[in-house]
């Protein structure tokens, strides 16, 4: 009995592979893409979000605080089905991939933001002191002094959210967009299976955020060497 | 050269200078001596307004730097500040650690910047270390670099907060050179310092600090041989 399952399964996985391998690809795709996207424009406004919250003005940094924490104290899920249905209501009409990766990059704003204030944290603030004595502005001295030397705790931790995001967009097949989950969700509907084409997405998330975790963690060596 | 007057400086409750009016003229050295937590560094630091005083004006060159609406960063293009730390920047070559203020902040040719940079570590012997990261660089080395960093800039005044405080004792005296051979060249100069024999040397005025205040100010001979303060007294009781 246990063997004729393995079999059946084994052979399920064979045949789901064979017919269905382009919705994999494809699956895989959407899912970086979707990641990509987050880490990307979450870099562009977490660097804003952190500025923000580190400015000496108590408004600005009350908004920084409160931005993060809105986000990164409710659920992801429940942030997408947020934006899901608030943004055709406020007039904004998107496709659900759009309003997917409204939610996805506003939620890693969040988290990136605090990478990205840690990172800054983490020079020495003679380092500051020294620029600002030169005559160096505010801005300037992040541009060349700060930031170049916070980029060497940031990188490993963006490309490690990058890991953690690919895993994150699956909550996004909720809404059907065609990343690796969905792909799951159109083979169990088209075939009835569930475990097969669960195994085989399965194998492909781990792989996928195995092997990144282990590049994150030779450039950072590298980095640090 | 540089007037403050009325200096308080408060951290929550503590009042770390009280009261503080003096004045330092164009071409004199200052140095600045006293107990640990008597304000020293901390009046030095507002000179370029590290430190922004609670309290009191600071009158560069007849200029109220302390003043809303002043841009600090002017002023501090033509003081140059060498820290007890060093804080050369690790990301940057020897020579790039000197460039990168007058390239960015006074808009200097790059080749010029570049001679200039090369002459100035010429002249405290690291012309061979241009090209390497700080890393490289034992603190002796650092804190040369540091001061010509900061000459680079071409300052009008500099700031020395404690630059022998964080070295081996075998480099103080390779670093007190350098100062000294600045001091040749009538450079305006305030130094913060442990080293009573260099104070007393190369300095034309003393201000001993205590609790705040400048407890006593004089020529090197009044302050290390006839003190009045009794304070002043005990201190270099222990320290001599």
């Amino acid at each position: 009995m246990g063997t004729a399952m393995e079999s059946t399964m084994a052979g399920n996985i064979m045949r789901v592979l064979k017919d269905y391998s382009g919705l994999f690809v494809q699956g895989i795709g959407f899912t970086l893409l979707l990641a990509f996207i987050a880490v990307t424009f979450g870099t562009i406004f977490g660097t804003f979000v952190a500025l923000l919250k580190m400015s000496s003005n108590k408004i600005a940094s009350f908004i920084g605080t409160a931005y993060i924490e809105l986000f990164r104290n409710t659920p992801l899920l429940l942030q997408l089905y947020i934006f899901m249905f608030l943004l055709p209501e406020i007039g904004i009409n998107l496709s659900p991939f759009a309003a997917v990766s409204v939610g996805l990059v506003l939620n890693t704003t969040a988290y990136i933001s605090e990478i990205i204030r840690s990172g800054i944290q983490s020079v020495d603030h003679g380092q500051t002191e020294a620029a600002r004595s030169l005559g160096l502005s505010h801005v300037q001295t992040l541009r060349m002094v700060v930031l170049p030397q916070a980029m060497k705790n940031i990188l490993p931790a963006l490309a490690n959210e990058f890991v953690t995001d690919i895993k994150e967009t699956s909550l996004a097949s909720t809404f059907f967009v065609g990343d690796l989950m969905t792909t799951y969700r159109t083979i169990n509907g088209a075939t009835f299976l569930t475990l097969e084409p669960l195994f085989i997405a399965g194998v492909i998330y781990f792989v996928l955020s195995f092997t990144l975790s282990k590049l994150v963690a030779y450039l950072e060596r590298r980095l640090r060497a | 050269m540089i007037k403050f007057e009325h200096i308080s400086k408060r951290f929550g409750s503590l009042e770390v200078l009280k009261d503080v009016t003096q004045q330092v003229s164009q071409n004199e050295i200052v140095s600045l001596i006293g107990p640990s937590g008597s304000g020293k560094s901390t009046l030095l630091r507002c000179m370029n307004l590290l430190e922004v005083p609670s309290s009191g004006r600071i009158l560069f060159k007849g200029e109220d730097i302390t003043a809303k609406g002043v841009n600090i960063n002017t002023h501090r293009q033509k003081m140059g500040m060498v820290f007890q730390h060093f804080n050369v920047f690790p990301h940057m070559t020897v020579e790039k650690n000197i460039t990168m203020a007058p390239v960015n902040v006074k808009k200097m040719d790059k080749e010029k910047a570049h001679i200039k940079a090369m002459e100035l570590l010429d002249r405290v012997g690291l012309k061979d270390k241009a090209d390497v990261k700080p890393v490289k660089l034992s603190g002796g080395q650092k804190q040369r670099l540091a001061i010509v960093r900061a000459m680079a800039m071409e300052p009008e005044v500099m700031l020395f907060d404690e630059p022998t405080s964080a070295l081996d004792p075998e480099m103080v005296g390779e670093v007190l050179e350098v100062i000294k051979d600045l001091a040749k060249t009538g450079m305006t100069m305030m130094i913060v310092t442990h080293e009573m024999g260099f104070a007393k040397e190369i300095s034309d005025r003393v201000f001993f600090m205590n609790n705040g205040v400048i407890a006593e100010a004089g020529t090197p001979g009044k302050i290390f041989e006839e003190p009045d303060n009794d304070r002043l007294k005990e201190f270099l009781s222990k320290v001599l």
